[in-house]
């Protein structure tokens, strides 16, 4: 039941969200000023308690809610075709400089973290 | 025969099918990548999509027949950005201690990912509108289609290069950490959150807990970063 009134929060939030950015204009997708929204509204115990379950069930299968848009490859075929070696290069190159260019300054910004770490697996 | 063909055709029309679709794809994907203990290349998202995007070309379904089922799966990227809110709370104590570092590398990944894409792009020849599309391709699908929106790319296309990347990411996250020495599960998760958004995080989440915490932070902080940021810089390379 907790998760079920957290959902209902969530979607308030975002209809909140989605207004401010339709009716004032702001340039901004309406779900992010959702986002902003409950972070105040977490300070709440019984916000969080519902929230946090709900958001604990989304979050646990975020990767399944990208397969409906993924699965829109299929009406972009020509395009993939035409480009795809030149999209292939692009989103790999600027993916792993994304990656380094974060773990780099991070690594770089923290203080040096305690020795004996376990070994990488992921 | 004749009569599986109408059951088939009645059946695949409905909403049913894509929901019914998605789902059950998605769960045999999950459950693949589990038995395979979480390789990069099982990853879920990249099988499902393969696999009923195979059945649709294959069936000659449409691809709006399908999204009338899977539009309600669809639908649930917005309250799923709203609740990035969450572990973001969860971690506000190391927000506040370590937060002008966090944003200094979400900022450095964000930019970095967003130029060297549209830097390559250009490079290699490909259209302005395509260019307007790999602009946001770092940040979660639903957040970079209503900035490509507004940057006048194409917002389904834009999806479909967030989604890649995030497979990207997720596929090749752990061998490039590893060939540059980083260890810190902390700043790993960052930045696969960061470069690789929700379906990196997703990955982080399952391969280490403090991996998992600091993505979800990192693709709160990136959705926020670059909804204000991409369409400001936008704005001034097109005025300047």
């Amino acid at each position: 039941m907790d998760a079920l009134r957290g959902f209902a929060l969530l979607l308030l939030w975002q209809a909140a969200g989605e207004a401010i950015a339709h009716g004032l204009g702001v340039p901004v997708p309406g779900p992010v000023i959702g986002l902003l929204l409950l972070l105040p509204g977490l300070a709440v115990p019984a916000v969080r308690r519902v929230v946090g379950a709900a958001a604990d069930v989304l979050l646990a299968h975020l990767s399944l809610l990208f397969v409906p848009v993924g699965v829109g490859v299929v009406t972009h075929l020509a395009l993939l075709s035409q480009y795809g070696l030149q999209l292939v290069v692009v989103i790999v190159l600027s993916t792993w400089i994304g990656l380094a260019a974060t773990a780099l300054a991070l690594r770089a910004l923290l203080p040096r973290a305690a020795p004996g770490q376990e070994p990488p697996r992921g | 025969m004749a009569e599986f063909v109408q059951l088939w055709v009645y059946l695949s029309s409905t909403p049913l099918f894509g929901l019914t679709a998605t789902l059950a794809t998605y769960v045999t994907a999950q459950a693949l990548y589990q038995r395979s203990g979480h390789a990069p290349w099982a990853n879920p998202v990249l099988w499902s999509v393969l696999a009923i995007g195979t059945v649709l070309l294959a069936t000659r379904t449409p691809y709006p027949v399908y999204f009338a089922g899977a539009q309600f799966i669809h639908v649930l990227l917005g309250p799923a950005v709203v609740a990035l809110g969450w572990p973001l709370w969860q971690r506000r104590i190391e927000l506040r201690t370590r937060g002008a570092a966090l944003v200094l590398a979400a900022l450095a990944g964000g930019v970095a990912a967003a130029a060297s894409a549209v830097a390559i792009g250009w490079a290699v020849g490909l259209p302005p509108e395509v260019l307007r599309s790999l602009a946001p391709k770092s940040v979660t699908a639903p957040v970079a289609m209503g900035i490509a929106e507004r940057l006048h790319g194409i917002p389904a296309l834009a999806a479909v290069f967030a989604v890649l990347t995030g497979m990207v990411g997720a596929l090749s996250g752990k061998y490039l950490f590893d060939l540059l020495g980083i260890r810190d599960w902390a700043v790993r998760g960052f930045a696969i959150g960061t470069a690789a958004h929700g379906i990196g995080a997703a990955r982080a989440l399952q391969v280490h807990p403090d991996a998992g915490a600091y993505a979800g932070l990192a693709l709160g902080l990136q959705v926020l970063l670059a909804s204000f940021l991409i369409p400001l810089a936008a704005r001034a390379f097109a005025a300047g």
